[in-house]
């Protein structure tokens, strides 16, 4: 526990912290967890500041809670030094990438219906349909590949595609169904 | 909560009232979303408030997918900004980030002790699972855009399949994918408004 709150790291650290995801966050083309890689390299191969294992369970709680996946690097930055690490990587992460997002959204929206934006747009879309299916894979290859819950999982997953594609239902009473078939041990 | 399987897609458009219903719009369906934003984000947005066609959605993710940073956060971003500027923009992210942090941060001192509990890990597997489902069903709900897309069906899913391949099965970095085959489909895209 003690872990979590220390605050050993100097004002000179932090600020070297908070620059190393400023500069992070631009690169993080898919995501900030594309970028997680590098954010190990600098805690925990280069500093030493949290270990390999408090690395892993910052971004396994992230996924395991409410809210975006990029709140890892909020729990990465806490792990590292409390309040104010979480505040450097997080304001880090998301300042240049939420400014650039602004000014391309209002260039582009300003150039929506011509050649170049229409065929940007047409172009990627199936690309990003493509990505979704991947990603989707990439999260579920895990609970598949467990052979001993490798057929609920499977059925699991399989359950929530349709019903999601059928239906209209919130997809809350689905996450509610895997909670229960989960503590009970059968995906 | 309907149950209706209609088309939503070819619906009339609603708008948000305020800055203030684009943050509790954007903090709820944060809340709902264990493992991923993204697939709550397209059942409240496209299904549910109809602020966006399915169309309009899958574009907007299409250039969050290409800038920097996390997918929903820009797609709220720009939602956001195209409803009330500036402070659409904030708002769309406070909601989303705000509550989401605070409640993370908590469950980092839990963590550690309930996640050895195995009722705990049994049912964060099962949410896990789910998870991975509900991506896979907004891809399948979002399939239907490339019907009318001007690359044609069978060049367009030929495009999705091969992303799918090279992210899923090869573990390409995302950057090279896009700036690859991206750049064969937005080069083949722009052919066709001759």
């Amino acid at each position: 526990m003690s872990g979590w709150f220390h605050t050993a790291l100097s004002a000179a650290d932090l600020l070297g912290l908070f620059g190393h995801f400023l500069v992070l966050s631009l690169f993080a083309v898919g995501g900030a967890i594309t970028t997680a890689p590098d954010m190990h390299r600098y805690v925990v191969a280069e500093h030493h500041w949290i270990s390999d294992a408090q690395f892993t369970s910052s971004i396994a709680i992230a996924q395991a809670a409410p809210g975006p996946n990029v709140l890892f690097v909020a729990t990465l930055g806490w792990s590292v030094a409390g309040p104010l690490g979480a505040i450097a990587t997080m304001f880090g992460t998301l300042i240049p990438s939420t400014l650039l997002t602004l000014a391309v959204t209002r260039w582009g929206a300003k150039r929506k219906e011509s050649r170049g934006m229409r065929a940007f747009t047409t172009g990627l879309t199936p690309l990003t349909i493509g990505l979704l299916v991947a990603t989707g894979w990439l999260l579920a290859a895990p609970y598949a590949t467990d052979r001993a819950h490798a057929i609920g999982a499977i059925a699991l997953v399989a359950i929530t595609v349709i019903v999601m594609v059928r239906t209209r239902i919130s997809p809350m009473w689905l996450v509610g169904l895997g909670a229960i078939v989960g503590a009970f041990g059968w995906v | 909560m309907s149950a209706i399987a209609s088309t939503p897609a070819e619906a009339p458009l609603a708008q948000p009232a305020s800055p203030a219903e684009l943050f509790f719009t954007f903090n709820r369906l944060a809340l709902q979303g264990f493992g991923g934003v993204l697939a709550i984000a397209q059942h409240e947005l496209v299904e549910r408030q109809r602020w966006l066609t399915r169309q309009q959605f899958v574009e907007m993710l299409s250039l969050s997918q290409v800038l920097p940073g996390p997918n929903v956060v820009n797609l709220a971003l720009m939602l956001g900004d195209r409803f009330f500027g500036w402070r659409g923009a904030l708002a769309s992210l406070g909601g989303m980030l705000l509550v989401p942090l605070v409640i993370v941060l908590a469950l980092t001192a839990a963590y550690a002790e309930f996640s050895r509990i195995a009722v705990v890990a049994g049912a964060l597997r099962g949410m896990g699972a789910v998870a991975a489902g509900l991506v896979i069903a907004t891809a399948f709900r979002l399939m239907g855009t490339l019907r009318s897309n001007r690359l044609g069906p069978p060049l367009a899913a030929a495009f999705s399949v091969a992303t799918f391949v090279m992210i899923a099965l090869l573990h390409w970095p995302l950057v090279w994918v896009l700036a690859g085959l991206g750049s064969l489909a937005i080069a083949l895209a722009w052919r066709r408004w001759r």
